[in-house]
């Protein structure tokens, strides 16, 4: 199931939510669960998102934001050093963030 | 690690107030010398860790200060400690710590609320003259009101967020924690200005003329022209004070009895009090928590155990990302990244995230019609009286919905000040005034009419 299938849902009732439609987030999220996390996450969801349904009263307001651009001379500055940047990095090789594979 | 385990926390002062004790000292003859300052945990400083509450970025060591944390040092304080707080301020209670909860000082069976839970009970307890906190919903406010200590959450572009590592940024301030009105009032003038490193800070190119002129000077930032302790004069005759129905009408007996004791001793200095209405506060919390959530899924990407945080181990870069974030992030924080992350998600981004933009604007609107009624709004900062340690956490809505008369403050990016109004049942209640955007100095003047 797409998030685009579960929006068609939820133009109608309140959307019960179960597991698999936590996994699902938790997918495009990037965030692994265990399968008691996505069974407590489903319940509280499922309040939390009837609560949020109430957002469908609000009128549509106009908002007219007093802003302005802000501008400065692009000029070069003091950075972080490529030793600093790294310091925290679990792993790193030859001056450079070392991740896992790309696919 | 788990929440109940504090461990790897410093619990030496019994509270878990600190997540990690160091000492700085600052040797500049400012007006903070000689005060101790206790820094939250989510605040950068250099050369010492900053774990924002989570098990993520429990080694991470910032290469660089935040700019309030080099205010300070120019100020003359001395750094104590980094405050416990809620994981990456997501919290009322200072529970979903990864480095175990604060208690609070007045009732350690009580929490001490959150997020800011570590620098209000460090206050409160003699363990720091000074504290700073950050306010995205009332993380400064709650904690100061269940403490029994003053907060303040600055206007939104009033403090620079350079080096506060981000929840909700369009949302949150670092604001000043203290024991009383004056000395919250002080570390706000020494944090306030502007900075070359948070664009919201910067008032010179909008008063100045036209983009471009980069020689305009930072003259025109509100914190400029302004000197917020001597605002706390207590000089409140001819004030008028608006007090939004709705906000009181959701708070407990025992809290409305000490707010009103409170608006009485108002009205003793001069103070005129009107019944304003806030409407809108009613979808409050809810466009709040969709914001939040929001900005907190998209903020918290960059935690993917590469550039620094928990490492993800085997498999290709989704997998290992997916992996680093179940193992760094407690509950709190997951549920708040996939709430968020289905808020924006195709389908449900117009019915959640805009709808919550709309409220947002009503709310803002709401404030300027009570604004055009009264210097100040007060009401009471929580609803309720510090729960005890462990009663609301399972159940994550009730805890949302504490927050209902503080995020209304950062919704509309307005100042807001809590103050000790009395006890009730032996326990602190917190008095909120707001303001409108930039007025500090009133309700800093409010506030210290309460204390006097």
């Amino acid at each position: 199931m797409t998030a685009t299938d579960e929006g068609a849902e939820a133009n109608g009732e309140a959307a019960g939510v179960d597991p698999d439609e936590v996994r699902h987030v938790a997918d495009l999220a990037r965030v692994d669960l265990d399968d008691e996390e996505a069974a407590a996450f489903a319940e509280q969801f499922a309040d939390v998102l009837d609560y949020f349904a109430a957002l469908d009263e609000v009128p549509e307001v106009e908002d007219e934001p007093d802003l302005v651009n802000v501008m400065r001379a692009d000029e070069v500055g003091d950075g972080l050093s490529q030793e600093d940047a790294l310091a925290n990095a679990p792993d790193s090789e030859a001056g450079f963030f070392k991740g896992p594979k790309v696919s | 690690m788990s929440a109940d385990d504090p461990s790897d926390a410093d619990t030496t002062d019994g509270l878990n107030a600190f997540v990690t004790r160091e000492t700085v000292e600052s040797d500049a003859d400012g007006p903070l010398a000689g005060r101790t300052v206790a820094v939250k945990d989510n605040i950068s400083t250099e050369g010492i860790r900053t774990t924002c509450g989570s098990a993520m970025l429990a080694e991470y060591v910032p290469p660089y200060d935040a700019t309030v944390v080099d205010r300070l040092r120019e100020a003359g304080a001395t750094l104590v400690g980094k405050a416990n707080m809620d994981e990456f301020g997501m919290g009322g209670t200072t529970e979903t710590s990864a480095f175990g909860p604060t208690r609070n000082p007045v009732d350690p069976e009580r929490v001490p609320g959150g997020s800011s839970g570590g620098s209000a009970a460090a206050v409160a307890a003699g363990e720091a003259d000074l504290a700073l906190g950050s306010d995205t919903g009332g993380s400064v406010r709650n904690p100061a009101a269940f403490c029994g200590v003053v907060g303040i959450k600055p206007t939104y572009g009033l403090v620079s967020r350079y080096g506060l590592v981000a929840y909700a940024n369009s949302l949150e301030q670092i604001g000043p924690l203290a024991n009383s009105v004056e000395d919250a009032a002080a570390l706000l003038d020494v944090i306030a200005g502007p900075d070359e490193h948070d664009a919201t800070t910067r008032y010179d190119a909008a008063e100045g003329g036209a983009p471009g002129a980069t020689d305009v000077p930072n003259d025109t930032h509100p914190a400029d022209a302004t000197e917020y302790a001597a605002a706390a004069d207590g000089d409140v005759g001819g004030m008028t004070v608006g007090v939004p129905t709705e906000l009181v009408e959701g708070a407990d007996d025992e809290v409305v009895d000490v707010f009103e004791d409170a608006l009485a001793g108002l009205k003793a200095q001069g103070v005129e009090t009107v019944e304003v209405s806030l409407p809108s506060v009613e979808h409050a919390v809810q466009a709040y928590y969709v914001i939040a959530m929001s900005e907190a899924s998209s903020n918290l990407a960059r935690f993917d155990g590469v550039r620094y945080g928990v490492e993800g181990g085997e498999g290709n870069w989704n997998e290992s990302f997916a992996a680093a974030r179940e193992e760094g992030f407690g509950d709190e924080v997951k549920r708040r990244v996939l709430l968020g992350t289905y808020a924006l998600s195709a389908g449900y981004h117009d019915k959640y995230y805009e709808k919550a933009q709309d409220a947002r604007a009503w709310v803002k609107q709401d404030f300027d019609e009570a604004f055009a009624e009264a210097d100040v709004l007060a009401t009471p900062t929580m609803p309720v009286l510090p729960p005890k340690r462990g009663e609301s956490l399972d159940d994550p809505l009730s805890l949302y919905l504490m927050d209902a008369n503080t995020v209304p403050v950062n919704l509309a990016n307005l100042p807001a000040i809590s103050v000790p109004a009395g006890e009730a049942e032996g326990l602190p209640v917190g008095m909120q005034f707001v303001g409108p955007a930039f007025g500090e100095e009133a309700i800093i003047r409010a506030g210290s009419a309460v204390e006097a």
